[in-house]
């Protein structure tokens, strides 16, 4: 068993809503020196998958076609062993 | 003139739909549901609006991986007639029929109100009634109508006639200021190349009738009724 996880974030310049939102939430309680906020999508995956090359190509083929918007936001992949 | 009506688990304005189709216009209209692989011999697929799939993981994302999607994009392929209203066109979008994505409105709110569009072109067969120029009143009702595409897209979009409906004043202007979401070149409705496939995010079902103060959306649905 393998375990991935993929972190989803809107392409930098993208229009970001909710990292907007937090960030007007947060200096509202006070935390006015946050610069930037810019929120994400975790996904946790575990995979029944042996070859690590096979997974990761898997798990990009899972982000392209499904996981992730490719015309909004952009993906990192990150493999932890079990 | 055989209409199917998609409904997903969270559609919600998929009997609108029906209702316009079948008392208004007069025309047959089937449901399809979402887990049925084979969509039935019809001439036009309507998407409906509200959340199908709760907008989980984005909008419109689950939809694309539905059975019925599947029969619905080879239809369209075949050069049957889709259009997807509101939630239906993010599900268009989502599915790689149409070019572009949705986004959050600028202003962060849900919004939900009557918006001039003004038609930027006629060529696909839900809009052959109307003359480019044209303005309809149609209500919104969305969080994310926020159209984005790429610039080099949207100059394809223009040279391709795709852009069917944009938000305008009540005499025709478009402008930021009649944008009621931000949306990229104030676009409301797109269209593929082919024209065949037409994704809007106004309703035109919640103004088909004159009990209901607004028949400006019914020639959407009776021009691909009469064209068929």
């Amino acid at each position: 068993m393998a375990r991935a996880r993929i972190v989803i974030r809107n392409k930098t310049g993208v229009f970001d809503p909710e990292g907007k939102v937090v960030h007007g939430g947060l200096a509202r309680l006070g935390h006015d020196n946050v610069q930037e906020v810019r929120v994400g999508k975790v996904i946790d995956l575990t995979v029944d998958s042996s070859d690590a090359e096979v997974m990761r190509a898997q798990i990009d083929r899972m982000c392209r076609e499904f996981l992730v918007n490719p015309v909004m936001e952009d993906y990192s992949v990150e493999f932890f062993d079990e | 003139m055989k209409f199917a009506v998609v409904v997903f688990p969270g559609s919600n304005c998929d009997r609108d739909c029906e209702h316009v189709l079948s008392n208004v216009v007069g025309a047959s209209v089937v449901t399809a549901w979402h887990g049925d692989r084979d969509l039935p011999a019809v001439d036009c697929v309507v998407l409906p609006g509200g959340f199908s799939y709760g907008d989980y993981l984005r909008a419109g994302a689950i939809a694309k991986i539905s059975p019925i999607m599947e029969s619905v994009a080879a239809f369209a392929r075949r050069g049957g007639a889709v259009i997807g209203i509101c939630n239906g066109f993010q599900v268009l979008l989502e599915c790689g029929l149409l070019p572009g994505a949705m986004h959050r409105n600028r202003s962060l709110r849900f919004i939900c109100k009557d918006t001039f569009v003004r038609c930027a072109s006629s060529r696909t067969p839900f809009t052959s009634q109307l003359s480019p120029g044209d303005v309809l009143r149609l209500p919104i009702a969305h969080a994310e109508g926020n159209y984005f595409i790429a610039e080099t897209e949207l100059k394809s979009l223009q040279d391709n006639e795709q852009i069917i409906f944009q938000y305008a004043s009540q005499s025709g202007e478009v402008g930021a200021e009649h944008n009621p979401n931000g949306s990229v070149y104030n676009i409301a409705g797109v269209c593929n190349t082919e024209g065949n496939v037409l994704g809007m995010m106004p309703h035109p079902e919640r103004a088909a009738e004159s009990i209901l103060g607004n028949r400006d959306g019914l020639s959407l649905f009776a021009a691909i009724a009469e064209s068929l």
